[in-house]
C-alpha cells in the first residue's frame, strides 16, 4: 500500500512537471513573441499544476522550484513589458483576472514585484495588497509556498531603512509590518497542517511539517535581516507580536521551533534586553513543549555572548540576567508539572553554565542554582534515568571546569547535596571527574575541612555507597579509580605540619572505611604521606614553639601503625610488611628505637602469622634483612634478637639456594661498615659458613637429583662475599 | 430572407451611411451568421442622420413606388423567430414614386430619437435597432436594406450604492459572514469584499464567487427564465479551519455585542477583488417593454470536500458609466 503511494505520488509528480513544462513551453513561446496575453493565459495555466493535492510537501517543493524558475522569466518579461510602455498599474489588473487563485496570486506576486520596483505606487501599499491577497489560500502547504514565494521576491523590495525603497511612506514599520503578517499567517497555516487529516497519519504530518518549517522560519530571518529594526522596534513591536503569535498558536512543534528561531536569529544583545518578554513567554507555551533545549539555547547563547567581551558584562548586571532566568525556570518548571527530571536539570545546568560565564564571581548564584536543583530533586528517589544522571554529572563538572579548582567548588554547600542524588555509579564517574580535575590544574587543597569536604564529594570510591553489590564491576575499572584516589591522596598537602597531620588523620578517618578491596590502593600513598609529614618534621629543628603536642612524629607513627595494621587484617601481609618496615626506617632516621622496634615487631609478626608462601616469603625476608641492615637506632640488645630472628627466617626457608641467599644476606647484618658496635666478624663467619654449608647440601641434593653443577653458582657469590 | 434577397442579383445596390460615420465609435456586434461586424454606436436622445444611396445596375432603372427609412427599435423572441416586435419605429418618406436611372442620394435625419433601451442579444431574446431602407415596387417585390446600429444608454452613478452585508449558514455547522463593497457596479467597476468565516465544521475544498445572469422573459404563466454563469471567480483555495469552540464563541460574541461585525477579528478574513471588465456583462434591464427583464447576481459559493455546494446569492445592479 505504502509503496503504491510513493509510485503515485511520483507518478503524479512526474505528470505535473509534465504539464508544468509543456505551458512553460508554450509560455516561452508568448514571451519571444511579445504576446502578452499568451504569456498570461499560459503562465496561468502552468501555474495550475501547483494546485495539486496529491504531492507530499517535499514532491511539491520540487513542482514549486520548476515554478519558481519559470516565474523568473515571467517577471523579467513584465519588466520588459512596462519598458515598452505597458502601464504596470494595468498589467496588475490584467493577471488578477485569471479565475483560478492559486495562479492568479504567484502571478499577482510576480507582478507586484515589478510594481515596487517601478516606483510607481508606494512599496508599502503594494507590499499589503499582496500579503492581504494572499490570503484567499487557506490550504495549508499551497499557502505556505505561496507565501515563501511572497516572501522570496519581496525581499530585497522591502522599505528598510537605507533600501532604495525607502521614503516619506515607506518606512521600516510598514516592512517589519509586511513580514510580521505574512509571518503570521504562514504560521497559522503551518499549524493548520497538524489538524487536516485522519488522525492515524499524525507521525507523517509531523514530520511533512518539519519539512516546511524552514518556510516559516524564514520570515524570522528576513525580520532579523532588517537594519532598520533597532533595539527599540525590536522591544515594542517585533518581539511582541512574534511572540503572541507563538503563544496564540498553541501549538507544540511550532512553539519549539520558532521560540529556537527567535533565540538564533536576532542578536544576543537584543534577548538580553528584552529577557523579561521574551521569558514571560516560556511558561505559556503548551505544556508538552520541549522548553529546557530551547531555553538552554538561549543561555548557551547569552554565555557566549558574555564570554566575547568584558564590555557587555554591565549590561547583564544592570538587567539581572540571572535572577530573571533564575525565576523564569522556576515558572516553567511550575507551569509544567510533567516535565521529567531530566527536563529540570538541564534548565539546571544550563542556568549554571551561564552563570558561572557571566558572574563567576558570585558564587552564591551557582550555590543557589544548585539549591534549586537539590529542591527540585528532594522527595524523589536516586535517580534512575540514565540521561538525567548524565546532565547532573555534567551539572556537576561545570564549576569544576569553570574554576579549575575544586576549592571553589567546595564552597559550594549544595554541591554534595546534588551528587547525593546520583546512583553509586555514576557518584564515582563523577568522583573520578572531580579527581582528574583537582590532577589536572595540580589544585593544593591544603587544610583538613576542605579535605573534609572533598573526601565527602568523592565518598563513591571511597567507599561501598549503599549495599548494593558490584560484583560485575571491571576489575580494571576498580584499579583505576583507586589509583586516581591514591593519587589524589598524595597531592594533599599542607605546609603546616599541624594542618598536614590534621589532613591525614581525616583521610585516614574516610579511607579506612573503605573496605578490603581499597585499602591496598589508598593505604599506601596515606603512609608515604605521613612518612614526608615525618621527615619534614624531622628536617625542622625543634619547633621554635615547642607547642609541638599535636604533632609530633611519635604521634604520626602511632597513627601510622594503627593505619598498617588495618592492611594486615585485610589481609594484604606482604604490602603491610612493606609499609612497616618504610616506617620502621623513618622511625630509625628519627631515632625513635622503641618505635622502630614496634614496627619490626610487627613485621616479623606478619611474616610469621599472614606470610606462606615461600616466594613471598624469600622477598619478605630479603626486605626485612636490607631493611634492619640500615638501622642503626637499635641497642645491641633490640638488635641482636632482631637479626637473629632474621637469621633464623633465613635458615628456615623452603628451598636451600633460598636459604643460602638469606643466610649470607644476614651476613650484612653483623657487618655495618659506619657502626664501630657492629662489626661482629665471628658472627659473619659464622653465617657465611652456615651458607657454605647450605650450599653444599643443596649441590648434593641437586647432584643426586640431576647429576648437574646447578648450584656452583651458590659458591661464587659466597666467595664474593 | 433579405440576405436571401442580397445573394442573388438585386436590381440595385443600396447603401446606408451615417453622417458621422468615420468619427463617430464602433464596437463589435455579433451577427446572426456568428460573424462579427463593427457597427456605430449610439445612444438615446442623439440625432441619427446619414444618406441612403441607390445605384441601379447597370443599363437598369428602377420603376418604384417610393422611397423611405425607417429606423426601428425591436425585440425579437427567439421562440417566435422572424416575428419582431417594433417599439419604436420612425419613418422618413425619401422620395415619391418614380424611376431611378443613376445613382440617387438621399439624405435623412431622425432627429433626438428617444431609445430607451439598449442594444441586447440574450439567451432567449434580442433587442435591436435598425435603420431599413425600402424601395416598394410594383413587380418583383420590394427592395429592403438594413442597417444595424448599437445604442448604449450611459447612467449617472447611484446616489445611494450600500455595500452588501450577510450572515449566512448552517447551524453549527458553518457561518460566514460577506461584505461587498457596494450593490451596484458599473460595468469597469471592481467587487471589493470579504468573507468571514466565524465557524467552519465542515471541509471546505474551496470558494467561488460566480456572476450570475438571469434573463427572464414573457410575463405571467409564461415566464422563461434562462439563467447564465459569466464568471466563476475562485476566491478561496482550502479553508480557515478555526478551532470550533473558538469559533462558537466567536459567533456568540457577535451575536451578544450586536452585530459589531467582525472587524474585531484578526484573520480568517478572505477578500474578494473581481474585475468586472473581462466579463461580457450588460447593465441591469428591468422589465424592459414589459418583455424582459435581465438581472445580475453574486453567487457565493462553497465547496465542501464531498463537492456539496453552498451558497448565497445577491443581486446586484449593473450600470453603465459614461467613460471618462
Amino acid at each position: 500500500m505504502i509503496a503504491d503511494g510513493v509510485e503515485d505520488e511520483e507518478k503524479w509528480l512526474a505528470a505535473g512537471i509534465a504539464g508544468l513544462q509543456q505551458n512553460a513551453f508554450y509560455m516561452h513561446r508568448a514571451l519571444d513573441s511579445n504576446n502578452l496575453r499568451d504569456a498570461l493565459k499560459y503562465s496561468a495555466q502552468m501555474l495550475s499544476e501547483l494546485r495539486t493535492s496529491r504531492l507530499s510537501p517535499h514532491k511539491y517543493y520540487e513542482l514549486y522550484m520548476r515554478a519558481f524558475d519559470e516565474l523568473r522569466k515571467l517577471e523579467m518579461f513584465f519588466k520588459e513589458e512596462t519598458r515598452r510602455g505597458c502601464s504596470i498599474v494595468d498589467l496588475y489588473e490584467l493577471v488578477q483576472h485569471a479565475g483560478n487563485i492559486l495562479p492568479r496570486l504567484y502571478l499577482l506576486c510576480t507582478v507586484g514585484s515589478v510594481y515596487i520596483k517601478s516606483k510607481e505606487a508606494p512599496a508599502k501599499d503594494v507590499l499589503k495588497d499582496l500579503v492581504e491577497m494572499c490570503r484567499g489560500i487557506q490550504h495549508p502547504v499551497r499557502g505556505l509556498f505561496l507565501r515563501s514565494y511572497l516572501a522570496q521576491v519581496s525581499r530585497d523590495k522591502l522599505p528598510d531603512i537605507g533600501s532604495e525603497y525607502e521614503g516619506d511612506a515607506d518606512t521600516v514599520v510598514d516592512a517589519v509590518e509586511f513580514v510580521l503578517q505574512n509571518f503570521t499567517e504562514m504560521n497559522k497555516l503551518w499549524v493548520r497542517m497538524q489538524h487536516q487529516g485522519p488522525a492515524r497519519e499524525k507521525e507523517k504530518r509531523e514530520k511533512e511539517r518539519s519539512e516546511l518549517r524552514d518556510l516559516v522560519g524564514k520570515n524570522l530571518h528576513v525580520l532579523s535581516q532588517i537594519e532598520g529594526i533597532d533595539l527599540d522596534m525590536y522591544k515594542e513591536t517585533v518581539l511582541p507580536r512574534v511572540l503572541e503569535q507563538v503563544v496564540n498558536c498553541k501549538d507544540e512543534i511550532a512553539q519549539y521551533y520558532l521560540m529556537d528561531c527567535i533565540i538564533q536569529v536576532f542578536p544576543d544583545e537584543y534577548h538580553l534586553q528584552t529577557l523579561d518578554v521574551l521569558l514571560g513567554a516560556f511558561p505559556q507555551l503548551q505544556p508538552t513543549v520541549d522548553i529546557k533545549t530551547v531555553l538552554s539555547r538561549l543561555m548557551e547563547r547569552l554565555s557566549n555572548y558574555a564570554a566575547s567581551s568584558a564590555d557587555v558584562l554591565p549590561e547583564f548586571l544592570q538587567v539581572e540576567a540571572f535572577s530573571k532566568l533564575n525565576n523564569a525556570i522556576g515558572k516553567v518548571i511550575e507551569a509544567q508539572p510533567d516535565m521529567p527530571i531530566l527536563g529540570v536539570i538541564t534548565l539546571y545546568s544550563s542556568l549554571l553554565t551561564f552563570t558561572l560565564h557571566v558572574h563567576p564571581d558570585r558564587l552564591d548564584y551557582a550555590d543557589q542554582v544548585l539549591g534549586a536543583c537539590v529542591k527540585k530533586l528532594s522527595g524523589k528517589e536516586k535517580l534512575e534515568d540514565k540521561k538525567a544522571t548524565k546532565q547532573i554529572v555534567a551539572l556537576l563538572s561545570a564549576p569544576l571546569d569553570k574554576y579549575n579548582d575544586i576549592v571553589t567548588a567546595l564552597k559550594l554547600s549544595n554541591y554534595p547535596r546534588v551528587m547525593e542524588y546520583l546512583d553509586s555509579e555514576t557518584n564515582k564517574v563523577m568522583a573520578t571527574v572531580i579527581i582528574q580535575s583537582i590532577m589536572k590544574n595540580k589544585t593544593r587543597i591544603s587544610t583538613a575541612d576542605r579535605v573534609e569536604a572533598l573526601f565527602e564529594l568523592i565518598k563513591g570510591l571511597i567507599k561501598d555507597l549503599d549495599d548494593a553489590f558490584h560484583d560485575e564491576v571491571d576489575e580494571d575499572d576498580f584499579k583505576e579509580e583507586q589509583n586516581s584516589v591514591a593519587r589524589l591522596i598524595q597531592l594533599l598537602h599542607s605546609d603546616d605540619p599541624e594542618e598536614m597531620f590534621k589532613i591525614i588523620c581525616t583521610v585516614r578517618k574516610h579511607i579506612l572505611g573503605g573496605g578490603p578491596k581499597r585499602l591496598p590502593f589508598t593505604v599506601p600513598p596515606l603512609v608515604f604521606s605521613s612518612l614526608k609529614l615525618v621527615r619534614q618534621l624531622q628536617g625542622q629543628e625543634e619547633n621554635p614553639f615547642g607547642e609541638e603536642e599535636s604533632t609530633t612524629p611519635k604521634k604520626i607513627f602511632q597513627v601510622l601503625n594503627q593505619t598498617v595494621e588495618t592492611l594486615s587484617n585485610i589481609p594484604a601481609p606482604e604490602l603491610a610488611l612493606q609499609l612497616f618496615l618504610q616506617c620502621a626506617e623513618a622511625a630509625n632516621d628519627c631515632d625513635l628505637e622503641p618505635v622502630a622496634y614496634e614496627f619490626f615487631t610487627q613485621a616479623y609478626i606478619l611474616y610469621e602469622e599472614e606470610i606462606s608462601d615461600s616466594r613471598a616469603q624469600v622477598t619478605a625476608i630479603h626486605l626485612i634483612i636490607g631493611t634492619l641492615q640500615r638501622m642503626h637506632v637499635f641497642g645491641v640488645e633490640n638488635r641482636d634478637t632482631l637479626t637473629h630472628k632474621a637469621t633464623g627466617y633465613s635458615a628456615k626457608l623452603l628451598k636451600k639456594p633460598d636459604q643460602c641467599r638469606a643466610v649470607y644476606a644476614c651476613s650484612h647484618l653483623f657487618w655495618v661498615d659506619d657502626q664501630d658496635n657492629v662489626k661482629d666478624g665471628e658472627r659473619v663467619l659464622l653465617c657465611l659458613k652456615r651458607a657454605l654449608r647450605i650450599a653444599n647440601a643443596a649441590q648434593q641434593m641437586s647432584n643426586a637429583a640431576r647429576g648437574s653443577a646447578g648450584s656452583v653458582t651458590l659458591f661464587v657469590e659466597i666467595l664474593n662475599k | 430572407m433579405n440576405f436571401l434577397i442580397g445573394a442573388f442579383k438585386p436590381a440595385c445596390n443600396i447603401s446606408i451611411t451615417f453622417s458621422d460615420g468615420k468619427s463617430r465609435k464602433q464596437v463589435p456586434m455579433k451577427k446572426e451568421n456568428g460573424k462579427t461586424i463593427m457597427v456605430s454606436l449610439f445612444q438615446s436622445k442623439e440625432s441619427i442622420a446619414g444618406k441612403v444611396s441607390i445605384e441601379p445596375l447597370q443599363g437598369k432603372k428602377i420603376e418604384h413606388l417610393g422611397v423611405k427609412v425607417e429606423l426601428l427599435g425591436q425585440i425579437e423572441m427567439y421562440f417566435d423567430r422572424g416575428n419582431f416586435y417594433d417599439f419604436t419605429s420612425l419613418v422618413r418618406e425619401l422620395d415619391v414614386p418614380g424611376d431611378i436611372y443613376e445613382r440617387k442620394t438621399y439624405p435623412f435625419e431622425f432627429s433626438t430619437v428617444e431609445m430607451p433601451y439598449e442594444t441586447y442579444n440574450g439567451a432567449n431574446l434580442r433587442l435591436r435597432y435598425v435603420l431599413k431602407v425600402t424601395v416598394s415596387r410594383n413587380y418583383g417585390g420590394s427592395i429592403v436594406e438594413y442597417q444595424d446600429f448599437i445604442v448604449r444608454n450611459y447612467s449617472p452613478p447611484p446616489s445611494i450604492n450600500n455595500s452588501i452585508k450577510m450572515e449566512v449558514g448552517i447551524e453549527d455547522c458553518l457561518h460566514i459572514e460577506f461584505e461587498y463593497n457596494k450593490s451596484k457596479y458599473h460595468l469597469k467597476d471592481v467587487i471589493i469584499g470579504k468573507i468571514y468565516f466565524l465557524l467552519v465544521r465542515i471541509k471546505i475544498k474551496n470558494m467561488d464567487l460566480e456572476i450570475r445572469r438571469r434573463e427572464s422573459t414573457g410575463s405571467g404563466a409564461n415566464t422563461h427564465v434562462e439563467t447564465e454563469t459569466l464568471a466563476k471567480f475562485e476566491l478561496m483555495d482550502g479553508a480557515p479551519v478555526r478551532d470550533t469552540s473558538i469559533a462558537t464563541d466567536i459567533y456568540h460574541f457577535l451575536k451578544d455585542s450586536a452585530h459589531n461585525h467582525v472587524l474585531g477579528i484578526e484573520g480568517e478574513s478572505i477578500p474578494i477583488r473581481l474585475f468586472l471588465s473581462p466579463y461580457e456583462l450588460t447593465p441591469t434591464y428591468r422589465n424592459i417593454n414589459n418583455k424582459f427583464s435581465v438581472k445580475y447576481y453574486l453567487n457565493l459559493v462553497l465547496v465542501d470536500e464531498e463537492d456539496r455546494r453552498y451558497f448565497k446569492q445577491q443581486e446586484i445592479a449593473i450600470y453603465r458609466q459614461q467613460d471618462s
